[in-house]
């Protein structure tokens, strides 16, 4: 297994004196490589930018792109677009995360799912929609989630 | 005038001629001219953020209120400061701010001087026009120096700014966004983990109750009534010249003998002056300085007066941490020697020593409790009071400090020098050290002892002292941002220093984060003032007269350095790891 410091080093490789502008694409390429920005990757970048830990994870909680914890085997996408909203997509996303006892941007403590509260994944016509791994759910309701959820338990992604 | 001055402008502010500086903010000159428009995130001599929009104004061309803070003045403006509209925005804000801040104002430490409260007084705020779910927040009690409460905050941004742009610390900042945004650590995880070195400073800035000084008034009303406990109190050398504002006298005056007769009524049984540990400071350091001198040590030396200072190098600059003096703070010596020489002098057992220091400081609560600040399994002191706590104790007993007569303190630690007393302003310990290395090294004493190089309220300030044969270069430093770019220039290299005295706080203890909140720069300068006053009008003016001081060596310590002082007012610092 590649060790997890050699890809983050890679990556600060190719940004050599590099100083605060170049933040945003670092945090990007090491959560494109990782699946999230680990707390070791934070300071790490804040080392090689210069930056304190502080102003980088306010950058970083300022977008919605960046996730803090490892997503699970199983990632969970609410749609809370505006179609969804319509269709009721806040009662669904309230029951995935009971059922998953996690708030958005969170993983469960088994590492089988994380959730992630996303704007429009471009399925309107299917409202209100989920998406596990990659598979769509149409016209769910809160009531379905349970099932469709642990259809996935056990499974790999 | 002086050249320089920049060219001068008329402006019009509410039907008035009024008179501007050409590329001044507006802000600048309508307070110049007595046009108060309210703030809550404007800082002096920082860059305009233009964050809180309370002092929009009407400008003549403007379509919108523009902000006075960041709007530049021009020839021939016309302002309306305080038109119906101007108010009613400005009450609109309070009124949205309000709407998600707690309903606690009597319980609040900042009831009676919270800018929020003030501001919604000022503007008629009389019910609840906006209501709506109020954000859950954690409380941050995990530092032993300050409190935060993110349901107070109001997202100035005041305590950021100072942690970032003028300490060089950030260990805060703006979290998330939007509704969900906080001011908070990296992780938000407590501060206590954090790069936090406890100063306080943002504290000072806090316009409301979201940060505040970690309090320990209940543990010292607990014990001044406990009859099993001998409680003794020390004061450092800043607080007598800073707490009469806290009632209403003018800043600079210095009520000394008050505050100790309040300090007995209050029920201490004993009251010493951290000046007095200053002058035995001043001995064992510039003692340490002399043996680095001449026995080839790590040079420059840093103070090791200021916590907040310390707590810095261990962090940041882990690679000068020897040229930290291993002298403890005068705090530290005091509460050592009160628990050994003092106790087996009085015949007291030390386990029943309660020992209280009132400070300037939010970082010194911290210093009290580092785990090798104590001996025996006894710490040094037990409980920090800052200015801000004592006046809080002193009202709460119903005592008029103006009406008290002064009394004097108790021996044998009350007595000091001024050179102990000069502690409490930048380039003060400075000034004091090089009157007792110069007697150290020649046997003799300077001949002016006044060294107006290091005096002042400069960011930094270097000299070059002869002292006999030795020309030695000292620098005295005030705000950590400014003692960073001196850092910075000794890793790059820089070798002609050989003695740095660094204050933690901008200007030194005396605008300390423990100190009153209404203090403002003038203020400041008229607290160093005082102390410069004390020095000039007093006799004993070098640490090592201090006859008290030598008695101590010759009853218990030994010599400086000696066996005693190393085991009881050393100590030493090593590298810190934080989340930074």
């Amino acid at each position: 297994m590649v060790t997890a410091e050699k890809d983050i080093e890679e990556i600060l490789g190719k940004y050599p004196n590099a100083s605060r502008d170049a933040l945003i694409p670092v945090l990007q390429a090491v959560q494109e490589a990782r699946g999230f920005l680990s707390r070791e990757a934070v300071l790490r970048i804040g080392r090689h930018l210069k930056l304190p830990a502080s102003k980088i994870y306010g950058v970083a909680t300022f977008y919605n792109q960046f996730r803090f914890q490892a997503p699970g085997r199983n990632h969970v996408q609410v749609c809370r677009g505006t179609a969804c909203h319509v269709k009721g997509s806040a009662a669904v996303l309230e029951s995935v995360k009971r059922v998953l006892k996690v708030n958005p941007g969170e993983t469960t403590k088994d590492g089988e799912f994380s959730l992630e509260v996303v704007a429009c994944i471009g399925a309107c016509g299917l409202a209100p929609v989920i998406c596990v791994n990659g598979e769509f759910h149409a016209s769910v309701t809160p009531q379905k989630i349970q099932d469709i959820l642990d259809s996935y338990r056990g499974k790999a992604r | 005038m002086s050249e320089g001055t920049p060219a001068v402008i008329e402006i019009e502010v509410n039907n008035r001629k009024i008179e501007a500086r050409k590329g001044e903010m507006l802000l600048g000159a309508l307070r110049r001219n007595g046009i108060h428009v309210p703030t809550l995130c404007h800082m002096e001599n920082l860059f305009p953020t233009g964050a809180c929009r309370l002092c929009v104004v009407e400008v003549n061309g403007q379509r919108n209120l523009v902000p006075s803070c960041a709007f530049p003045v021009y020839e021939g403006m016309t302002v309306q400061t305080h038109s119906p509209r101007v108010v009613r925005a400005r009450k609109t804000i309070i009124e949205l701010l309000l709407a998600d801040h707690p309903d606690d104002c009597l319980y609040c430490v900042r009831n009676g001087n919270c800018e929020l409260q003030k501001l919604a007084e000022q503007l008629g705020v009389r019910e609840r026009r906006y209501t709506g779910a109020k954000s859950a927040y954690k409380l941050d009690i995990s530092s032993p120096s300050i409190t935060r409460d993110p349901a107070k905050c109001i997202l100035c941004g005041r305590c950021v700014r100072v942690c970032e742009e003028v300490q060089t610390v950030s260990a805060i900042d703006f979290i998330g966004r939007g509704s969900k945004a906080t001011v908070s650590t990296a992780f938000e995880e407590g501060l206590n983990v954090s790069s936090c070195v406890n100063c306080g400073q943002c504290v000072m800035v806090c316009p409301t109750g979201a940060l505040r000084e970690q309090s320990h008034v209940k543990e010292v009303l607990g014990v001044l009534n406990d009859p099993n406990k001998f409680v003794v109190v020390q004061h450092a050398p800043s607080i007598s010249v800073s707490l009469a504002e806290e009632f209403g006298l003018k800043a600079g005056t210095d009520v000394v003998g008050k505050m100790t007769a309040a300090l007995r009524r209050l029920g201490f049984q004993r009251v010493f002056d951290t000046s007095f540990s200053a002058d035995l400071t001043i001995l064992e350091e510039g003692s340490e300085l002399v043996q680095r001198l001449t026995t080839g040590g790590k040079l420059p030396m840093l103070t090791s007066c200021s916590p907040g200072w310390i707590k810095f190098v261990e962090t940041f600059y882990p690679d000068l941490v020897e040229n930290l003096s291993t002298c403890k703070s005068p705090q530290q010596m005091m509460g050592a020697i009160i628990k050994s020489y003092y106790a087996q002098r009085q015949g007291i057992d030390p386990k029943s020593i309660y020992s209280v220091s009132i400070m300037p400081c939010t970082a010194k609560k911290f210093e009290a409790q580092r785990p090798e600040m104590g001996s025996d399994g006894m710490p040094d002191i037990d409980a920090v009071l800052t200015t801000r706590e004592l006046a809080r104790i002193i009202r709460m007993r119903g005592l008029d400090l103006a009406a008290l007569e002064p009394q004097g303190p108790d021996t044998p630690f009350g007595e000091r020098s001024t050179a102990g007393k000069l502690f409490g302003a930048t380039g003060g310990v400075l000034e004091a050290a090089i009157r007792t290395a110069h007697w150290l090294v020649t046997g003799s004493e300077m001949e002016n002892l006044k060294v107006q190089a290091v005096r002042g309220l400069e960011g930094r300030k270097e000299a070059r002292v002869k002292i006999g044969e030795l020309e030695l270069g000292v620098a005295a430093v005030n705000g950590l941002g400014n003692a960073r770019k001196l850092l910075d220039e000794l890793r790059a290299g820089r070798s002609d220093l050989h003695f740095i005295e660094v204050m933690t706080c901008p200007g030194g203890c005396i605008a300390g984060g423990g100190q009153p909140f209404i203090g403002d720069a003038e203020a400041v300068r008229a607290r160093m003032q005082a102390l410069y006053k004390i020095d000039r009008d007093e006799e004993q003016r070098v640490s090592h007269r201090n006859e008290s001081v030598q008695r101590l060596y010759k009853e218990f310590l030994g010599k400086p350095l000696g066996e005693k002082s190393h085991h009881l007012l050393h100590t030493h610092y090593a590298p810190r790891e934080v989340v930074m």
